[in-house]
């Protein structure tokens, strides 16, 4: 984004210079011209070529040394340089941009760019200057096509919409989208000004305000690109390179016919899209539209989020004072947000997530092809979801018909879902559930390269399933469980070689959720740990790797403050308040919610567990509360009640009134002193903090930041916020030290901060993330 | 014998010439074994242990662009002419006939076993059976070499072989959800429970259900995949038109020259006697660079005038054991030898397959491309056959795609298909295998060749390539003279490509009309072709 527009910008200050270009080369001549031009720059250029092949420039980005191009500050000037000759030379009558790189148009620009603005006035001329230079490409006398192959993203979709028309490649590579969003940004390069009057106002604020990213079927039919080019299959080049290729052929072709006019840039519009457009002009048309959107954000971030309502603003500016008091407002708000803590906090996710996107074990020596998966529950169904739709061959094993029926059901049913949105053939479907194999026997395990057991939590039941499948399997075959919480080293006790032994916690439901958790003990092998992260990342997760323990880190996070949220409700807080209070925080459930979804008796044996493991440090709510409503079978969502009642269509659940008794029961008196909507949040947070504060200090986590894409991708930890510990350095650890301290003055040792927070609050220039 | 004279005799005098001679020679040539006599060196490509299958006659009724002439009929009747006139030019005894295969793309439900229907139609005993095969555009290619299974596995001594399309005519069903409601109509049995099932007909019931227009696989139609091929390897739009035209001239001079014997007239009910192909049209290459792309809109490359346009037609081969041919006193007109089916992937190689099975053929016939004298292959679009010869002349594609050290080498045009092809004589989808084997092996004998290979792409990438060896009418005609037919097929599925001009009735407005000038294609708003 920033280096967007940086390139933009460095191409708006050298107007003077094109003007200038054709008086110093005199040459009228293209041709002339042009070998100046070309060999002088040819030297010095590395990210960005440009070939003229006829009357048509064709320029190229290129970044070296990367699967994608970023607008750096280089590309950016490069561009500058290019375009300007382009301008310059009278034998070029068009233009064609497009990437030497078949997976990615622009991909964005540098973050770390962006990240060095010290001051919003800094980031604020960046947009500036950007806004200028594309103004540029607008307004060019001579026609630009954008030939779109891969990702067009942030920065490189407002080029491309600046651009005259766009021709992209149908795959699947190739996306559009404003993901800024997502970075707590808004599109600063003019991107807030043009999209609404080019795919209209709803679906503008859509893109822009959900970050997704746009396929180019979808994004032709929303008028975002002119003309799709189809993949090509092998001739007498690689289909990739083949097909970038005739990208550039056909772009070409528009770009002769937009300058001879034989081509016009104006779409066709649909009726629909006509009457839309009508509406959109009128003033009050448009005003609801903005309060409707208003709204809608307001209840999905809770104002958490400054950017969504920004862009709101912007787009709301340039339309209702025109397009100067938009550019100005958008190049204002772009460095107002870029300076933000939330910005800076999902930046600091992007990074993170970027991190354990990586293989830190490096290439294991042998691929996991054939995957065995034990049980065919929720988990197990899901695993293997995740496993055949990459290609991997999954067998699923379960020990009943009917289990076994209900998950085929269900990975056939996640497939079938993708059908009915498109972004699956039905053909597709079938053939990817031909990589999966259901049954009830260990057949065919003895081809197995990694065994995933997702059975009941269990310490005898996964012994007994370990052993038998160590009967059945073959030397190298890594056992990996999906336990969220009993430790792998008590698993693989058993096992005759626990160097194969690792512990693969994913997150339900798998085939949404990003997040797996990966725990080696000290005796499992680099090479399992490399196998199982190399398997988690084809399965398209996010991967953090950290030490065995009880509850290992998710989860060991989770079980203080689920014990706390038992503490508030027994102080007579309504489930429904809770729900509320937490949501206001930023957690995506609320937390009684969150004990009906993870499930009543899961918690119970959760708790129960770590209670023993830890002690009073997983005090706070009392476990018989949970065990009583798991008598009673308030399982949570899986039996239709927990806290909440559940019915199939009901969207509007009410509070179980069953609980109330539960509830009166185990009722504590609150202390008034502790009891504000923000102390409870705080409670039930700084109790989260502080135990993943005290897993990085023990070693469960090898950094902070797997620390917090664990917390925010597994367990919903307030994406705003950037996780623990991102929290916990913008919070300030004095604070959150005190914060503790005040809460344990009341309630006890499950507040007492941990020696890393207190070294922390010590020295405050110690920090978590740099 | 009596066919060979009577054959000789209505066809044209070049043949009546040989004819004569054939006659005595054709009762020597008994066995195999005597291709030692052989004077020259060519192999007989004949396997020990294996019977030998040769062709005695092949015939076709005119191809006729859909919507003309035998609008009117159903399938079986054009499959039955075909009979008849295979019957009439060999005099072949009916019950002499063991076994009758024919392949059909479309089927019309009510013939789902058409070569029974056609048959009994046609006079041939009621005791020879026939079953029906499918195969995309390979279909009648998969018809003649079931039939050469057959003779080889020694259960039979006289199989007819052929295929029939008539895409005048497709199945357009209800919907599903109308069959549904309509079946369980069938089972209700109070006049209450039928009242509740008709009130429950919404009107998107009565929407059609048209027979796929893509490939099932990909969703893709084929005209859009041949045009993606045509990209791949980079063809012209100019370079298609001129290999359509190139076919078109070739068509016509071979039919003014009246050199496609293989065609029988054909009297159709209440209208004049069809005697010749109705789809030859030479145009010029400024009139077919008028046209819109019909497929890949607006950049496309492929034309209503570069791909074969839909097509009724059938077709009828007459195949035999060696022994049983002599023994009855026909000679031969070609040997069928080998022959290779292969199959890849349907969404970007989907025509791709003659390149694949050429040399898969030429190695198990012994042969190199330099030893084949006519090729016959099917031209689906011209831009896939022009993306076929690239791909056999790379060799970059045959180290990367088909694991092999070296390209085969492009066939030279002037041995190919040099009578014209489907791109002008018309593409009836299961009726076509049998004419390009047959005109190979009146082109073998025309030329003096010896050998011929005849490839055929299909729907779902099916291809079938097919090398002759002339028939023993020159001084070595001895049973050396073989005929290699080595059928070489790529691909899953068959596809087909439902007319266009019916989608264009039944939505109105859907899509217009491209402007088809004067080029070959005549009402086809779009070409069609599962090869």
């Amino acid at each position: 984004m920033a280096a967007a527009v940086r390139a933009i910008g460095s191409l708006g200050r050298l107007p003077a210079a094109a003007r200038a270009g054709p008086t110093r080369h005199t040459p009228p001549r293209g041709y002339a011209c042009r070998n100046i031009s070309a060999s002088s720059a040819l030297q010095n250029r590395t990210h960005v070529s440009c070939d003229i092949k006829g009357d048509v420039a064709v320029v190229r980005f290129n970044t070296p040394n990367s699967k994608v191009n970023t607008l750096s500050k280089q590309l950016s000037a490069e561009f500058t340089d290019v375009m300007n000759e382009i301008w310059a030379n009278e034998a070029v009558k068009s233009a064609v941009l497009i990437s030497s790189k078949p997976g990615s148009f622009i991909a964005g620009a540098d973050l770390n760019m962006l990240e060095a603005c010290k001051t919003a006035q800094e980031v604020t001329q960046l947009s500036q200057d950007g806004q200028k230079m594309l103004e540029k490409i607008e307004h060019s006398p001579k026609p630009v096509v954008a030939a779109i192959s891969g990702s067009c993203l942030g920065g490189g979709l407002e080029v491309a919409i600046a651009c005259h028309y766009r021709v992209a490649t149908k795959d699947r590579k190739t996306v559009l989208g404003t993901p800024e969003v997502l970075l707590g940004l808004l599109p600063g390069a003019g991107g807030t000004q043009r999209l609404p009057k080019m795919v209209g106002l709803p679906a503008a604020f859509d893109m822009m305000l959900t970050g997704r990213n746009i396929r180019a079927d979808r994004a032709k039919k929303m008028g975002l690109v002119d003309q799709l080019v189809e993949p090509l299959g092998p001739g007498v080049k690689t289909p990739e390179a083949r097909t970038i290729e005739y990208l550039e052929e056909v772009a070409i072709g528009f770009a002769r016919g937009l300058a001879n006019k034989t081509v016009s840039a104006k779409r066709s519009r649909g009726l629909m899209q006509r009457l839309t457009d009508y509406a959109m002009a009128l003033p009050f048309v448009r005003q609801q539209v903005y309060k409707t959107v208003e709204s809608k954000v307001q209840k999905q971030t809770k104002g958490l989020y400054p950017a969504p309502l920004k862009i709101i603003e912007v787009v709301k500016t340039g339309l209702d004072q025109g397009n100067d008091a938009g550019y100005l407002i958008e190049a204002q708000s772009f460095g107002q947000l870029a300076v933000t803590k939330e910005s800076k906090a999902l930046m600091g996710l992007y990074h993170g997530q970027v991190h354990c996107k990586k293989n830190k074990f490096g290439t294991p020596q042998k691929e996991v092809k054939t995957l065995a998966v034990l049980g065919a529950g929720l988990m197990g169904a899901g695993i293997a979801q995740v496993s055949v739709d990459k290609g991997i061959k999954t067998i699923l094993k379960d020990t009943t018909q009917k289990g076994l029926d209900r998950g085929q059901q269900q990975v056939y049913k996640g497939l079938n879902s993708k059908v009915k949105k498109k972004s699956l053939t039905s053909f597709e479907r079938d053939s990817i559930l031909s990589n999966l194999m259901g049954q009830l026997d260990y057949k065919g395990f003895e081809k197995a390269d990694m065994v995933i057991e997702a059975v009941f939590e269990d310490i005898n039941v996964k012994h007994k399933v370990l052993k038998e499948v160590e009967a059945v399997i073959p030397a190298h075959c890594i056992f990996a469980s999906n336990t969220s919480a009993l430790p792998i080293s008590q698993i693989a006790a058993v096992s005759k070689r626990p160097e194969k032994v690792i512990g693969m916690h994913y997150f339900s439901p798998v085939d949404k959720m990003q997040l797996l958790e990966i725990i080696t003990t000290d005796k499992t092998s680099q090479d399992t740990a490399a196998s199982a992260v190399a398997v988690g990342l084809k399965q398209g997760k996010v991967v953090i790797v950290v030490k065995d323990g009880p509850g290992f880190y998710t989860t060991r996070c989770l079980g203080p403050m689920l014990s706390e949220v038992v503490r508030v409700l027994q102080e007579g807080v309504d489930p429904k308040k809770v729900d509320a209070i937490s949501t206001a925080f930023g957690f995506p459930v609320g937390a009684a919610t969150l004990i009906d979804e993870v499930g009543v008796d899961v918690a119970t044996h959760v708790a129960e567990d770590l209670g023993k493991a830890f002690g009073p440090r997983f005090g706070g709510g009392s476990i018989d509360l949970f065990k009583l409503m798991v008598q009673k079978g308030f399982l949570g969502r899986k039996a239709g009640k927990g806290f909440y009642v559940y019915q199939e269509g009901v969207k509007n659940r009410s509070v179980n009134s069953g609980m109330d008794e539960i509830l009166e029961k185990f009722r504590v008196p609150a202390n008034p002193d502790v009891c504000s909507d923000e102390d409870i949040q705080m409670r039930l947070v700084t109790r989260f903090v502080n135990e993943a504060a005290m897993c990085l200090q023990e070693g469960i986590l090898s950094n902070p930041v797997e620390g917090d894409i664990g917390a925010v991708f597994g367990l919903g930890f307030p994406p705003c916020l950037g996780g623990p510990f991102r929290f916990a350095d913008s919070y300030g650890a004095r604070q959150l030290v005190d914060r503790l301290r005040k809460y344990e003055a009341v309630y006890g040792s499950q507040f007492t901060p941990c020696q890393l927070l207190l070294d922390h609050a010590n020295s405050p220039s110690k920090k978590f993330h740099q | 014998m009596s066919f060979m004279l009577s054959s000789a005799l209505r066809n044209l005098p070049v043949s009546s010439a040989w004819a004569a001679g054939a006659f005595t020679r054709s009762l020597s040539c008994s066995s195999p074994f005597q291709a030692a006599a052989q004077p020259k060196t060519k192999k007989t490509l004949g396997k020990t242990g294996v019977k030998n299958v040769v062709v005695v006659e092949g015939v076709r009724i005119p191809f006729l662009q859909s919507g003309t002439t035998y609008a009117d009929l159903m399938p079986h009747d054009l499959a039955r002419a075909a009979l008849q006139g295979l019957l009439t030019r060999t005099s072949v005894p009916r019950d002499v006939v063991d076994y009758i295969v024919y392949g059909t793309v479309i089927q019309e439900v009510k013939t789902s076993n058409v070569a029974r229907e056609a048959a009994l139609g046609a006079g041939f005993s009621d005791k020879t059976p026939a079953h029906t095969v499918t195969m995309a555009c390979i279909s009648s290619n998969q018809a003649m070499t079931t039939g050469v299974g057959m003779i080889a596995a020694g259960q039979c001594d006289v199989v007819v072989a052929g295929g029939v399309e008539l895409m005048s005519d497709v199945p357009i069903r209800h919907s599903r959800k109308m069959r549904k409601t309509m079946l369980t109509l069938n089972r209700a049995k109070t006049l209450g429970q039928k009242l509740s099932l008709i009130s429950k007909i919404r009107p998107d019931y009565f929407a059609p259900e048209l027979p796929a227009v893509a490939e099932f696989s990909t969703s893709e139609t084929m005209g859009h995949s041949a045009d993606r091929l045509a990209a791949a390897f980079g063809i012209s739009r100019l370079e298609q038109d001129e290999y359509a035209l190139r076919s078109h001239s070739l068509a016509k001079k071979a039919q003014d020259e009246g050199l496609l014997q293989d065609v029988v007239p054909f009297k159709v009910p209440g209208k004049d006697t069809v005697t010749k192909d109705n789809g030859i049209r030479p145009s010029s290459l400024e009139q077919m660079g008028k046209l819109k792309p019909a497929f890949v809109k607006p950049y496309g490359t492929v034309t209503a005038a570069n791909s074969s346009f839909l097509t009724d037609g059938a077709s009828a081969m007459l195949i035999m054991s060696e022994e049983k041919a002599l023994a009855m006193g026909y000679k031969p007109k070609a040997y069928l030898r080998d022959f290779v089916y292969v199959s890849q992937d349907p969404k970007d190689q989907l025509l791709l397959g003659p390149t694949y099975a050429t040399p898969k053929v030429l190695e198990k016939a012994g042969l190199t491309l330099s030893d084949i004298d006519v090729f016959e292959f099917h031209e689906a679009f011209a831009g896939q056959i022009l993306a076929n010869l690239k791909a056999m002349d790379s060799d970059w594609f045959a180290q990367n795609y088909m694991g092999r050290k070296a390209k085969v080498g492009a066939p030279p045009l002037d041995k190919f298909n040099t009578w014209g092809g489907s791109l002008s004589l018309g593409h009836p989808f299961g009726a076509t295998g049998c004419r390009l084997v047959i005109t190979a092996a009146h082109r073998l004998k025309k030329e003096g060749g010896q050998y011929g290979l005849v490839a055929a792409c299909a729907a779902g990438g099916q291809v079938m390539v097919c090398a002759l060896r002339r028939g023993q009418e020159q001084q070595g005609w001895s049973c050396w003279g073989s005929a290699i037919l080595p059928v070489i097929q790529t691909s899953l599925r068959h596809l087909w490509l439902p007319p266009p001009p019916l989608v264009l009735s039944l939505f109105p407005g859907a899509e217009p009309d491209p402007p088809c000038l004067s080029p070959p294609v005549r009402s086809c708003a779009e070409p069609q072709g599962p090869p």
